[in-house]
This record gives C-alpha cells, sequence and structure tokens, in this order.
C-alpha cells in the first residue's frame, strides 16, 4: 500500500554553529511525522545541494545566525537547482532583517521564519504548502 | 524504461526518487525494479551493525574515505528509527558523511524503518539493487543500531562487520542480541580505551568455542585506536578495508557467495509473494468496507482471527487442486 | 542551626495557620495556574520561611565579602570602591570600523573593551578561504593578520585599558597577536591585561566553534595558562563560559553545573599535564555567566556558583591561597530572552537581567541592545544598553550595600537547592570519567537538546509566557533602525591579505610556520612559536592549519 511521507532537510550553511534552533526543529519535525534529515553545522551550500538531491529532500529548511544569509541562502537555492532540484521548495530561518526578504524571496526562498515563530506554526505552514514530491 | 536507463546511467536524482518509491511502496517502483534486477550483483555488499554509540557512522566514515582513495566507488544506505507515536523520524547519521556529499563517487541515503524490525528498512534490498545497478563498487549499509536483534542484515550483505566499543556492556550484550553469529568480521572501536583490552579476550573466548566456521573464515578482530591517533588509526583502517575484501575473496574461492545471495532471494521471494497476494486482498478488504466488519466482529468476540483469515482465503484465493 | 528552636516552632505554627487560610482562599478565588515554575522549570513554593534555610550554617555557607565560601563576593568593600567593568561586546566589519567604535565607547564612559570577531575568524579561517564567502566582518571584526589588528588596537591604551577578545580554537592566535602589538607599542607583556574567553570544552557542548578534537583542544588551553602564569600575569587566559552554554537551551542549574565542570576539567589538565602548583594559576580563571529573565533563580544562580568553586578549589583541588578560591566573573544579558516581535520591550528584559547580575555581585556585564534579534546593534541601541548599566549603578542605589538580599528565606533556599543539584551533575560527569569522556558521549549535549526542546514546547503551549511572542501579542509590527553590514569589505579584507602576503619575507613566515609545527609534534608550549608567527605575518588560518594538520579536525557529531 502506497504511503507517503514528506522528507525534509534541516541545514546549517556557513560558519556559525548555533544550532540550538536547527535541532529544536528536527525534533518537530520527527513529532510532525516527517522523515527528518539534519546535516549538522558548518555546511558549504554545494554540500547542502548534494545532501538534499541525494535523500529526495522536498522541503530544505535552512537556518542561519551569523548575518550571511544574503549570500549562504541565494548561493544554497542556486546550488540545488544546478543538480536538477527544481522541485525542492527552500525556507530560511534564523537573524533575518525584515529589508532581507525581498531579496531572499527574489532569490527563490517560499518561506521566511524569523524568531518568535511557533512551532506549530512553521508545521502547519509545512502543511499547507509543501507536498510530497512524486511526478516520477 | 526512461527510470531505468537513467539509474544505470548513475543519475543519482532518479536513483533516489526510485528508492523513495519503493520505501513509499508506488507500485510503479516495482516494475523499474524489475527491469534493474538483471544488471545487478555485482557490488560487493557491507552491513555495519553493534550496539548504539559504538561508532559506526565514523567507521562507514572512514571506510568510504579509504575505499575513495583506492578509487571505488560506494553507496551507503544508513537505516534510523522510525518514532512509533509520530510515524516521523530523524535521520541523523549522514552527519558524520556529509564530507563526502560533493564527491560524485559516493551516494549515501538514509532510510527510516518505518516499523520493520530487525534493524533494517524494508526497502533496504532493493535500495542495494538500485545501488548496485548505478554501478557502484561497494554498496554500505548501516543498521539503526539500537542494541536489539539486529540480524536482518545477515540476509542482505556479503560481509558483516560488527562494531564494538569498551566500557558499554558489549560484552554480554552481543551475545544476547545474536550479534556474535553472524559476524565476519569483529572491529573494536576506541581500542585504546580502558576495558579494550577486557573485550578483545572475551570475543577469542567466545570465538574459540566454535567448533566450525562456515569456508573456514574465523571472524578476525580488527583493533581500531582513537581516530585523532591519525598514524596508527590508519593502520586499523587498512586492516579493516583489506579484510572486508580478503573476506569477499574467501567467499569465492570457498564457493560461498552463492550461499548468501540464495538467503538475499529466498528472502526477497518471500516478500514479494506476501506483496503480490496481500497487497490487492487488503485493498479489497478495506475498500469494500469487510475489514471493518471483521474487525466490529472481533471486538464483539463473535468470532476469532484464525476463522475470519479462512474465510477471507477461500473467498479469494483460488486454490488450483491440491 | 541558623534560627533558635524557640522561632523555628513558632514560624511552624503561624505557617500552619496561614495554610489553612491558604486553602480556604483557593476554595474561593483559584490560582491563576497550577505550577508556578522558574524559566528552567524549577519548582517554587508560594512562601518561604525560616524552616527552609533552618539547616543553614552561617560561617560555613554564608559568611562575609571576601571570606570563604565568597557567596557574599570577594571585595571586602563590594561595588563601593569600583562599580563592576562597564564592558559591551563589540566588533563589526573591518578593524577600522571597530577601532572607530571603540574610541566612541570609551568616550561613552565604558571601562573595558571587549571584542566580538567574525565568524572567519572565529573558526580559524582567513577571509579568502571559500568556507567564509559572505561571511566577512557579519557578526564581529575581521582579522587574519597582525597587519589587521595593529589597526584594531590603534590609540588605544594597552597598559591601561583591559580588553577581553571572544575567541575560541584560535585563542593562541589572537592572543599572540595582542602580545606581539604590545611589544611593537612598547608595552611589556607584564602590564597588558585582559581576558581571551578559550574555553574550548562548551564550544563541543553548546556552541560548535569547533576545529580540533577535544583533548589537543584543552592541551593548546593549558599551553596558555601555562605562559600567561609564567609572563603575562595580569592576563585571564580562560573565561570559563556558561553563557553560550545557557543560550543553547540549557536550564540555569545546567549552566551552573556544565561550567563549574568544564572549569576543574581545565584546573585538572594544567595539573597534571604542566605539573604547576594551583595557587600559581588558579586565581587568574574567571568566568562568563548568563543572565536571564527569572530574577531570583539568576541571582542564587550566581551566589550558588561562588560557593560551590569555592569549595571545589579548597576542598578538592587544595589550594591555598584564597584568591584561588575566588570565583570571578562576567555576565552578559540573556540574548535568547530577547524578542523580534515589539523589539523596544527588550529594554525592560536586558534592565531586569542586569539588575539581577549585580545584585549577583557580577565584576563585569554586557547588557544587550534591543535590536540584537535583527542584526548586530546600531550605536543608538548600544548606547540605551550601556546607559541601562550606568541607571543601576548610579540612580537605583543597588550598588550601595553589598549582596542586599542574603538572608532572605526565598534566595537563601533557591540558591541552596541550585547548588545541590549542580552538585549531582558535577558527580554524575566525574562518574562518567571527566568533561570529555561526558562529551564524548554527548551527555550535556543531549541535556541541552531537551531542556531547549522542552522550553520551546512550553512556549507553544502558553505553559510560559514570553510577551509579544504569545501573549499580549500586536498586530502592528514596530520597525526599528538596524545596522547594514557592507558587502564590499570582503573585496578589501581580501585584497589587504592578498598584499600582506605579497610583501612579507615568506621564507621567515614558512619557518615560523615550520616552528610551530615541530613544537605541536613534540608537545612543547605553543606561545612562543605562534608569537613569532604572528610577527612574521602568518595569518590566522596559517596557524590554525598548522594545529589541523598534527591534531586532526573534529567534526560536530551533532547529537539531538
Amino acid at each position: 500500500m502506497a504511503n507517503r511521507k514528506l522528507r525534509i532537510m534541516v541545514a546549517k550553511p556557513g560558519l556559525d554553529g548555533h544550532d540550538r534552533g536547527a535541532r529544536v526543529l528536527a525534533r518537530c519535525f520527527r513529532d510532525a511525522g516527517y522523515e527528518t534529515i539534519y546535516t549538522g553545522c558548518h555546511q558549504t551550500p554545494e554540500q547542502i545541494a548534494a545532501a538534499a538531491i541525494q535523500e529526495d529532500i522536498d522541503c530544505v529548511g535552512l537556518s542561519c545566525m551569523s548575518g550571511a544569509h544574503k549570500y549562504l541562502f541565494p548561493e544554497c537555492v542556486r546550488q540545488i537547482r544546478a543538480l536538477g532540484g527544481d522541485d525542492i521548495q527552500i525556507i530560511g530561518g534564523g537573524i533575518i532583517p525584515k529589508g532581507d526578504y525581498q531579496l531572499l524571496y527574489d532569490a527563490g526562498l517560499k518561506g521566511i521564519f524569523t524568531p518568535g515563530i511557533t512551532l506549530d506554526d512553521i508545521v502547519k505552514w509545512i502543511n499547507e504548502n509543501i507536498v510530497p514530491n512524486v511526478k516520477e | 524504461m526512461e527510470i531505468t536507463k537513467k539509474v544505470r546511467g548513475g543519475d543519482v536524482r532518479a536513483a533516489s526518487r526510485l528508492i523513495r518509491n519503493l520505501e513509499d511502496r508506488i507500485p510503479l517502483a516495482k516494475d523499474s525494479i524489475k527491469h534493474i534486477f538483471p544488471h545487478t550483483g555485482k557490488a560487493h555488499v557491507i552491513g555495519f551493525t553493534g550496539s548504539p554509540g559504538a561508532g559506526k557512522s565514523t567507521m562507514i566514515d572512514c571506510l568510504v574515505a579509504e575505499l575513495r582513495k583506492r578509487n571505488k566507488t560506494v553507496g551507503v544506505l544508513l537505516v534510523d528509527p522510525t518514532s512509533p507515536f509520530t510515524g516521523g523520524a530523524i535521520l541523523g547519521d549522514r552527519i558524520r558523511m556529509q564530507r563526502h556529499a560533493t564527491d560524485p563517487g559516493v551516494f549515501v541515503r538514509s532510510l527510516a524503518t518505518r516499523g520493520a524490525l530487525g534493524g533494517l528498512a524494508k526497502a533496504v534490498g532493493d535500495a542495494i539493487h538500485v545501488m548496485d545497478a548505478m554501478g557502484k563498487d561497494f554498496v554500505i549499509v548501516e543498521t539503526v543500531g539500537t542494541g536489539q536483534q539486529e540480524v536482518d542484515i545477515i540476509n542482505h550483505a556479503h560481509t558483516v562487520v560488527v562494531v564494538l566499543v569498551p566500557g558499554m556492556g558489549d560484552e554480554i550484550q552481543a551475545i544476547k542480541a545474536g550479534i556474535l553469529e553472524i559476524a565476519d568480521i569483529f572491529v573494536i572501536n576506541k581500542a585504546d580505551r580502558e576495558g579494550a583490552g577486557k573485550l578483545y579476550r572475551e570475543l577469542v573466548y567466545m570465538l574459540s568455542m566454535v567448533d566450525k566456521f562456515p569456508g573456514g573464515w574465523k571472524p578476525p578482530i580488527i583493533r581500531a585506536e582513537n581516530i585523532f591517533a591519525m598514524d596508527s588509526f590508519q593502520r586499523s583502517l587498512d586492516e579493516m578495508t583489506n579484510t572486508i575484501d580478503q573476506h569477499y575473496q574467501n567467499l569465492i574461492e570457498k564457493g560461498l557467495l552463492g550461499d548468501r545471495i540464495r538467503r538475499k532471494a529466498v528472502l526477497e521471494l518471500n516478500e514479494a509473494l506476501l506483496s503480490a497476494i496481500l497487497d490487492p486482498i487488503l485493498t479489497k478488504l478495506v475498500e469494500s468496507g469487510e475489514m471493518k466488519e471483521m474487525t466490529d466482529k472481533l471486538l464483539k468476540k463473535e468470532t476469532d482471527p484464525y476463522t475470519l483469515a479462512e474465510g477471507v482465503a477461500s473467498k479469494y484465493l483460488v486454490m488450483p487442486d491440491v | 542551626m541558623y534560627f533558635a528552636k524557640e522561632l523555628l516552632e513558632s514560624s511552624s505554627r503561624m505557617r500552619q495557620r496561614w495554610e489553612d487560610e491558604v486553602k480556604k482562599a483557593v476554595a474561593k478565588w483559584a490560582d491563576q495556574k497550577e505550577d508556578w515554575t522558574t524559566v528552567s522549570s524549577l519548582d517554587i513554593k508560594r512562601l518561604y520561611t525560616p524552616e527552609d534555610i533552618k539547616d543553614l550554617n552561617f560561617e560555613e555557607d554564608i559568611g562575609y565579602p571576601g571570606q570563604y565560601p565568597f557567596i557574599r563576593g570577594n571585595q571586602v568593600t563590594g561595588y563601593r570602591g569600583k562599580f563592576w567593568t562597564f564592558r559591551m561586546f563589540s566588533g563589526f566589519g573591518s578593524a577600522y570600523d571597530t577601532n572607530q567604535r571603540w574610541h566612541q565607547l570609551l568616550k561613552a564612559g565604558q571601562t573595558g573593551l571587549s571584542t566580538a570577531f567574525d565568524f572567519p575568524t572565529l573558526m580559524g579561517y582567513d577571509t579568502d578561504d571559500p568556507k567564509a564567502r559572505g561571511e566577512c566582518g557579519k557578526c564581529g571584526v575581521a582579522i587574519d593578520t597582525l597587519e589587521d589588528f595593529m589597526v584594531l588596537v590603534d590609540g588605544i591604551p594597552m597598559d591601561k585599558i583591559t580588553t577581553s577578545m571572544t575567541i575560541n580554537p584560535p585563542a593562541t592566535a589572537l592572543w599572540a597577536m595582542y602580545c606581539a602589538a604590545a611589544e611593537i607599542k612598547g608595552i611589556p607583556l607584564t602590564k597588558i591585561g585582559g581576558t581571551i574567553q578559550n574555553d574550548m570544552l562548551k564550544e563541543f557542548i553548546a556552541q560548535k566553534t569547533l576545529m580540533c578534537p577535544p583533548e589537543p583542544s584543552v592541551k593548546l588551553i593549558s599551553d596558555t595558562v601555562e605562559f600567561g602564569t609564567k609572563f603575562v600575569p595580569r592576563w585571564n587566559t580562560i573565561s570559563i563560559s556558561g553563557y553560550h552554554i545557557r543560550e543553547a537551551g540549557s536550564t540555569a542549574v545546567q549552566e551552573l553545573a556544565f561550567t563549574l565542570r568544564d572549569g576543574m576539567e581545565y584546573v585538572e589538565d594544567v595539573l597534571k599535564r604542566k605539573g604547576l602548583d594551583v595557587d600559581s594559576f588558579a586565581p587568574r580563571l574567571s568566568f562568563f555567566f548568563n543572565s536571564h529573565i527569572d530574577f531570583f533563580e539568576e541571582i542564587a544562580k550566581l551566589r550558588a556558583a561562588r560557593r560551590i568553586w569555592a569549595k571545589a578549589m579548597r576542598d578538592r583541588y587544595k589550594a591555598k591561597d584564597e584568591r584561588s578560591w575566588w570565583m570571578r566573573f562576567h555576565t552578559q544579558t540573556a540574548g535568547c530572552s530577547l524578542t523580534a516581535q515589539q523589539p523596544y520591550n527588550n529594554v525592560v528584559r536586558t534592565a531586569t537581567e542586569a539588575l539581577a547580575a549585580v545584585l549577583g555581585g557580577t565584576q563585569s556585564l554586557h547588557t544587550n541592545s534591543l535590536d540584537e534579534v535583527w542584526c548586530l546593534p546600531t550605536d543608538h541601541a548600544v548606547e540605551i544598553a550601556l546607559r541601562t548599566q550606568q541607571i543601576i549603578a548610579e540612580e537605583t542605589g543597588a550598588a550601595n550595600t553589598i549582596d542586599p538580599l542574603a538572608g532572605s528565606y526565598f534566595v537563601e533556599a533557591l540558591t541552596n537547592e541550585m547548588e545541590e543539584q549542580a552538585w549531582d551533575y558535577i558527580h554524575k560527569i566525574d562518574d562518567m570519567g571527566g568533561m570529555i569522556e561526558a562529551i564524548h558521549k554527548g551527555f550535556p549535549q543531549m541535556e541541552l537538546a531537551d531542556a531547549a526542546y522542552k522550553f520551546q514546547r512550553q512556549i507553544d503551549s502558553n505553559e510560559k509566557i514570553m510577551v509579544g511572542v504569545n501573549k499580549y501579542v500586536t498586530e502592528d509590527e514596530q520597525d526599528i533602525p538596524l545596522l547594514d553590514i557592507d558587502d564590499a569589505i570582503e573585496t578589501q579584507q581580501i585584497e589587504r591579505l592578498t598584499e600582506v602576503k605579497r610583501k612579507r619575507d615568506s621564507k621567515a613566515a614558512k619557518k615560523s610556520l615550520d616552528d610551530l609545527k615541530n613544537a605541536c609534534k613534540k608537545g612543547e608550549n605553543v606561545m612562543p612559536y605562534c608569537i613569532e608567527a604572528v610577527k612574521s605575518l602568518c595569518s590566522v588560518q596559517e596557524i590554525c592549519d598548522v594545529y589541523r594538520e598534527v591534531y586532526g579536525e573534529f567534526r560536530d557529531p551533532a547529537m539531538y
């Protein structure tokens, strides 16, 4: 019997190791019933993209606290697309000033989550916006 | 078929999607396996098992690095447990292998158990076929590592490596969990630690109790020291890699590889039969509402499961004259 | 016994009468909620009485300021001789940008400097490394070579102002730069003072600024302790930090226990590896705590910390010099208590947390700026944060008397309880074979992950309240001005570095790195070689690459 599961990846690009949020999210996604891959800290965009393809991920959640999101997030999108991950949705979170939102949306991010959002809200958003990639 | 061609050409995206569909038990994926199957059987499949915290993932990570140095391509399947409460899972072993992520010669894929017991996920067998068909020289499988009965790996791997670590009460646990019987190679990780000598001696003693090993292969015990003592660790890694090779050669020379492959074939046939016969019936039972009716009857104690099952069998299965 | 028998008897009698009345009152008007706990989920009683501290021994447990067990502070005069150091953590952009802000802060009345480095520097990479892309100057100042460092300390009186540097894996390299800069300015090493954070254990536990495995990391730290003890006596070579442990999600007790156990691990390593007398280096060990939003819990935590350390140093490590028993610490208000919503409320949170730190007897304080949830602080936000400290010092009267909450039934009982729970953790880690072993087993990491997840769930279920987040939420968002770091500085910094590498004596640079490598292999103290290397204009990454090569690179095993 067919049984589709959402596969989500929590990824930390860049050099900052503040992974409290990423680890809380990984647990939260498990408890929401998703199969969750966590990359660990200190990943390059290339590593994140390769992992997303190898794991057939539906949605990649990027976390960055260092202020380098303006470079790192668009670069992750670019690398994922370059490897053929056209149907992978990418969202981001961390310390991100509102002024940067448009730049990130334009780069292809589907959602941006910043401090103060509840886990339930994130899960609700994912349930409404992300479906398993099952075209093939 | 397009997807088969892609997989055989080593396309990671196609292969990963196919594994996904196999996990999700999409009927179409079975057809792909039909096309892939004839092209499998070339890869050396290595299983890694052992108790939690023994360092299986780290060992695999290092083995991958070593195999890459020797110009071999590698597929890795990592199994982690599904939460019985939520159906979700954290697939965390990959973290230790992320340094290989961008190496085109390495393909790492995580699988959740989704309720399967025995330390593996149901789709592992097929996932091995997929990586095998992609042309990987080696396919490495890591079991869940909960310290429970994780012996299913023997049905899938040509070589089973059991990783132990001193100071975790492993000695006894290993015997209890039946891991000892399935080991082709033992690795004592962190062998510079206190208790490593004792662990080694106990293993030697336990192996001395065995009269006869199949193919005369007495499982070697490799002691791997602290991973950061780089020179000595590299020596252990060389030893482990060479021993894995020797084990495979021994299987071939002694004509035992066939036995291992036959074991997997029997298992796969069993599962395929079960799914081919049972899945359509289950679907029908659910759709027609019979499943609910029968469950209600059971709850009211009007009948028992065996009677019901026999009823279903006689209704849906046309038996040839016996 | 702390109280006379008669007093306890009458207290018990009166308490019973009060409890009866509470029952009646609650029957009529129920409490707002069932559980009353600290932000870390410690149970708090409705009322504390003499009975809660009846077993206190005044001499052993409380005493006087400047006397064992130092729960009332190390200084006999309290804050009357000198307030705590107003030390604002700052750094952004280029060395020049940060130098400008330092001068501005000193003019505004700040009394000590504190350096924030950018992530490439923190992780031991140069700005031109591919891993550093996009990070240059973003959350601190970018330093690649001694040339940058000379710009950073330009016009700073290094013999008068103490400087704290938040740097961990590359601490030896950055401290070497400070020493070399002093030498170039003609200031002897005996005259410079300051702190390097240099606490790797909490990195493995919490913050994940990682480079080498735990064992050689601790060895490098012991090198700095030894070098400081012998040649730079006014320098604190470690700031054993609970701040990051708390920010990563620990409870107050876990912060207390893991930080102090980290401290013990360092003491043990120096004793074992360097054979120094404990009293020769212990007085220069310093600590760094978080001051979170739960007012009394924080005060009790800081008081308990001093008492635990004094006991450990006296009894466990047999230190004889009273200064070895002192716990000296810096405090920073809790970044994780701030909210992105209604950011001006953060001023109030920070003020409350700063007051707790002062009542807990901190020696040095950083107050967060209201905009730090969004970005690095703007000048104006930093000024408000600094003024917050000055108002507490000059207006509130909080500094008038020493340890004003001593003797409070509640505060003393809470201090005792937290100390007891901390010792339980410390002994558990002892049983595991010490902190490094515990880290290898993932014990503190898992404790933090559990606590962080639990807290987030409590917020989501409104069991714990954050104003503006899950209660008193407003729709209209308050916009605040934010600091933007110019992306162009990355290119400029790379150009600077390329230029330095081009014009330096490359033979001398290579030789100094080879010498450092040999020292590492032979197990010698790396500090003298590090100073030579930075003087030969070797970069932070070149030095750290030597460590990575000799000791191996440690990757986060990420437990959750």
